[in-house]
């Protein structure tokens, strides 16, 4: 089946304080998304504040400039919208998707807080309770909680920035002050180290004067370099595992590295499409083999990025397979299977179809994920400062069309036992 | 540092509704079809009803339903979906199946071929289904370590008694005894055209689509077994449940209150109460316990809808040290909402964020589809829309004071908390009688 492709309108343009700003219009709905990434991520929060970039992404709704503590959420909500914000590895983004009537509103508030957000004690011991909250909601109550994004870094990476937990330990959280506040704000949430995109329902040339009046007279400020976080890989198998004093029954994830997702886009893209070879659906190898065959795991995935985003990564990152096991599970014989599977499609190759059904697939993932005004407003603004290409997102479904066998079978062949490492949970409850 | 006013908003054009079609066929299977050709694909859901069946039958019969046809393996099924950029999968609510997928819109004939074949043919092989018995138990012994689940559970049991709605997942041993003969019987009894709804939202012609839906369905006939769920008894307020949890470091605050379905006159007014009081971020409750105190990363409260009756159901985690002070600052909340009319302001912009909500919920494919299969479910049709819009931007503040005093009083909530019963049952039972209880 032929693969189509999406058409959104890219316009780019700089303002002079260094804002990189994306609108991508589509009139099909009267709504629109606004996002504002900034190039700081966990990767970034020094050493002693670990979980510091996350726990100032939820400073920077506590009020700004021209607004008191609630307003940001007020005026959104107010406005029939809805936002949030998120932490990731390479990056931190703000997000608002509302009736098109309120585009100006949102340029206002993403304006504002840029400027600089009110940094008080008051709202920064609020939210520390608050992200305790979360973390303990997300982690510490529940079973396999942080598994394995906070759990298998620390068995792949040796260096602090790739290897932290990005949650972050209570006791650096209680040891944030407002002064570790001002300087994380001062050295990164520079205009010029964020891109801002529109989505959704505007007429460009209005969108343009209003981002250019809202956001122009943002002080510019020096851009800090962006940051290596290159590590080598492993030259020897890792394997550690921990006890889960929550969890019922066994689990496991691996993780290999794959190659510079921005550097050497070419040579990653075949690892993203591999992911899926091995894991979407029942008609994949890992499925097939592991869940269905042998019946040693109750479910298996397959996904680049420790938080899946396989688009919005920087290197160094990871190939993740993890799987859950039934009682008394094997994570051995698991390991050995998905050993046998990669071999068998590194010296057998794919089966007609295989390849092409699983990126038909794909291209419906990636073409549903556009129709929401968020879907492109998101990932434009993370391209558009990771690459300088927002209109990748148009192209995904076409080049993930492209990878050949020849690639897929040479991705496969790469993922060996000696370059992996991987985390076992062991069930403690009922114990 | 100069000081900037916010900007106004532009007023919202009228809603308009995307471009439909339905047709019921002479099985009794109504297709409502739907235009939004942003993106080249199709979203699919059929619902169908399945209220009051056995609850481990049907639950392993939503899991094991693609596992193969006369024809076709579960492998052969996946596959053929994939090649049309196609995924179908199945889940049960107390009162339906609900098949969910979507595929590129080119491969809408070839989904739906599928799916015929699913429904009128399948095979439920005793292997597969195995296969799917064991994973089912191993997910339900895991959602019984989450606390959410367990919470969840125990509210069910507190507001339903004897009631079908009462229990929604089955027990491990339940399933264990399920064998793949009863699936057959089951689906031969239940899975039927009467009464189903599919819909289909995408880049389609409405009319070529029923169309298709018509061709492919024509052999999947037959009238079910009638499923009709009793009404839901009213909630009995009494002491607040304690489940234990030892070692828990939140304890998960859950309570119900009354409601009323979507086509009450009260609706449009409780809906906006529950805004004001919890409903959404900008609330009073949220910006009480979270954004003052502290206590709690996301708490929220929704009306929610099934076929026989609708509650309210608030849900908070909060640190186990605070749970006494965030049930009380929750009582506090629901008891000024109830007592006292809400401000002029808070009451617009909970107005204009229930109004907005309704707008982005119709802005993809997706949310169309989720949107036309649920008002289905209940009779209604996506110009509810229009017509619930009408019905929010009218209510006054007297009747959102009058249904806010009516369902949301603090002495008509079924109340549970799971969570380190040792270490919060003083701290509860200096607000209100507390009784303990099993999960």
């Amino acid at each position: 089946m032929k693969i189509p492709a999406t058409k959104y309108p890219v316009e780019r343009f700089t303002l002079d304080n260094g804002l990189r700003v994306v609108l991508t219009p589509d009139r099909s709905a009267p709504v629109v998304g606004v996002a504002v990434v900034y190039d700081v991520g966990i990767r970034s929060e020094p050493e002693g504040r670990t979980g510091f970039a996350h726990l100032f992404e939820h400073l920077m709704f506590q009020g700004s400039e021209n607004l008191e503590k609630l307003a940001h959420f007020r005026h959104v909500q107010g406005a029939g919208g809805s936002f949030n914000g998120s932490t990731h590895l390479d990056y931190t983004d703000y997000f608002e998707v509302l009736p098109a009537g309120a585009l100006e509103r949102a340029l206002f508030l993403e304006a504002d807080r840029m400027r600089g957000p009110r940094l008080t004690e008051e709202n920064l011991r609020n939210q520390v309770d608050v992200v305790k909250e979360e973390i303990r909601v997300n982690v510490l109550n529940r079973p396999y909680g942080g598994f394995p994004w906070l759990k298998l870094p620390p068995v792949m990476f040796e260096t602090f920035p790739n290897a932290h937990d990005g949650y972050g330990s209570f006791t650096d959280l209680e040891s944030a002050t407002v002064e570790d506040a001002q300087e994380f704000f001062g050295k990164y949430y520079a205009s010029g180290n964020a891109t801002l995109a529109v989505a959704g329902d505007f007429d460009v040339a209005t969108a343009t004067r209003l981002i250019e009046a809202h956001f122009g007279d943002v002080p510019a400020r020096p851009k800090p370099e962006l940051p290596d976080f290159a590590e080598p890989g492993l030259s020897a198998e890792r394997r550690e595992s921990y006890v889960d004093r929550l969890a019922p029954l066994p689990a496991i994830a691996a993780g290999y590295r794959v190659p510079d997702p921005i550097a050497d886009f070419s040579a990653y893209l075949p690892y993203v499409v591999l992911a899926e070879v091995l894991t979407d659906g029942d008609a994949s190898r890992l499925v097939e083999r592991l869940v269905q065959r042998d019946r040693i795991v109750t479910s298996v995935g397959g996904y680049i990025g420790f938080m899946g985003d396989e688009y919005q990564v920087r290197n160094p990152t990871a190939l993740l397979l993890q799987a859950h096991m039934p009682p008394g599970g094997d994570a051995d014989k698991v390991l050995r299977v998905v050993d046998e599977e990669l071999d068998r499609l590194a010296t057998g190759g794919l089966a007609p179809g295989e390849l092409s059904r699983t990126q038909a697939r794909m291209a419906t993932h990636l073409l549903r994920d556009t129709d929401a005004v968020l879907g492109r407003a998101l990932p434009m603004a993370v391209l558009e400062l990771q690459r300088g290409r927002p209109e990748l997102l148009n192209e995904l479904p076409r080049l993930v069309g492209e990878v050949t066998e020849a690639q897929i079978v040479a991705a496969a062949a790469s993922l060996r036992p000696e370059s992996r490492a991987t985390v076992e949970v062991v069930p403690g409850a009922n114990q | 540092m100069s000081v900037k006013t916010l900007p106004d908003l532009v007023p919202d054009s009228k809603i308009k509704l995307p471009k439909q079609a339905e047709r019921t066929l002479s099985s009794g299977l109504t297709v409502i079809a739907i235009r939004r050709p942003a993106v080249p694909l199709v979203e699919l859901r059929l619902r169908v009803p399945f209220g009051r069946a056995p609850l481990a039958r049907a639950t392993l019969l939503s899991q094991a339903l693609f596992t193969g046809t006369a024809t076709m393996s579960s492998i052969d099924i996946a596959a053929e979906l994939q090649a049309v950029g196609g995924g179908l999968s199945a889940g049960l609510d107390p009162d339906r199946l609900l098949i969910t997928g979507n595929s590129l819109a080119a491969g809408l004939d070839r989904m739906l071929e599928i799916l015929a074949a699913v429904l009128t043919d399948p095979a439920y092989p005793a292997d597969e289904v195995g296969t799917e018995r064991d994973r089912l138990v191993d997910h339900i012994q895991v959602a019984q370590s989450q606390p959410a689940h367990l919470a969840r559970t125990a509210l069910l049991k507190r507001m339903y008694g004897k009631h079908p709605y009462a229990v929604q997942t089955p027990e491990p041993e339940q399933v264990r005894g399920v064998r793949p003969g009863q699936l057959r019987t089951l689906h031969a009894e239940r899975v039927r055209p009467e009464g189903s709804v599919l819909v289909l939202v995408g880049d389609i012609n409405v009319e070529k689509a029923i169309d298709a839906a018509e061709k492919a369905l024509g052999d999947w006939i037959g009238s079910g077994r009638d499923g009709a769920v009793p009404p839901t008894p009213a909630l009995e307020p009494g002491p607040l449940l304690l489940v234990d949890r030892p070692a828990s470091v939140q304890s998960s605050l859950r309570m119900a209150l009354p409601a009323v379905p979507r086509t009450d006159p009260d609706h449009a007014a409780l809906q906006l109460a529950n805004m004001v009081f919890g409903g959404y971020f900008s609330s009073r409750w949220v910006e009480n316990i979270r954004e003052d105190k502290g206590y709690t990363y996301g708490p929220h409260t929704a009306i929610e809808h099934f076929v026989a009756g609708s509650s309210l159901v608030v849900a908070a985690e909060v640190a186990t040290e605070v749970t006494g002070p965030a049930l009380l600052e929750t009582l506090y909340e629901l008891g000024r909402i109830a007592s006292l009319p809400p401000g002029e302001e808070e009451l617009e912009q909970a107005r204009r964020y229930a109004l907005g909500t309704l707008r982005l919920g119709m802005s993809t494919q997706a949310g169309l589809a989720g949107l036309a299969s649920i008002y289905a479910s209940f009779g209604l049709r996506l110009d509810y829309l229009t017509e619930h819009s009408a019905a929010l931007a009218a209510a006054t503040r007297e009747q959102v004071a009058e249904a806010a005093a009516r369902y949301l009083a603090p002495s008509r909530a079924v109340s549970v908390v799971l969570g380190d019963a040792e270490k919060v049952e003083g701290q509860l039972s200096a607000l209100t009688s507390v009784e303990r209880g099993a999960a």
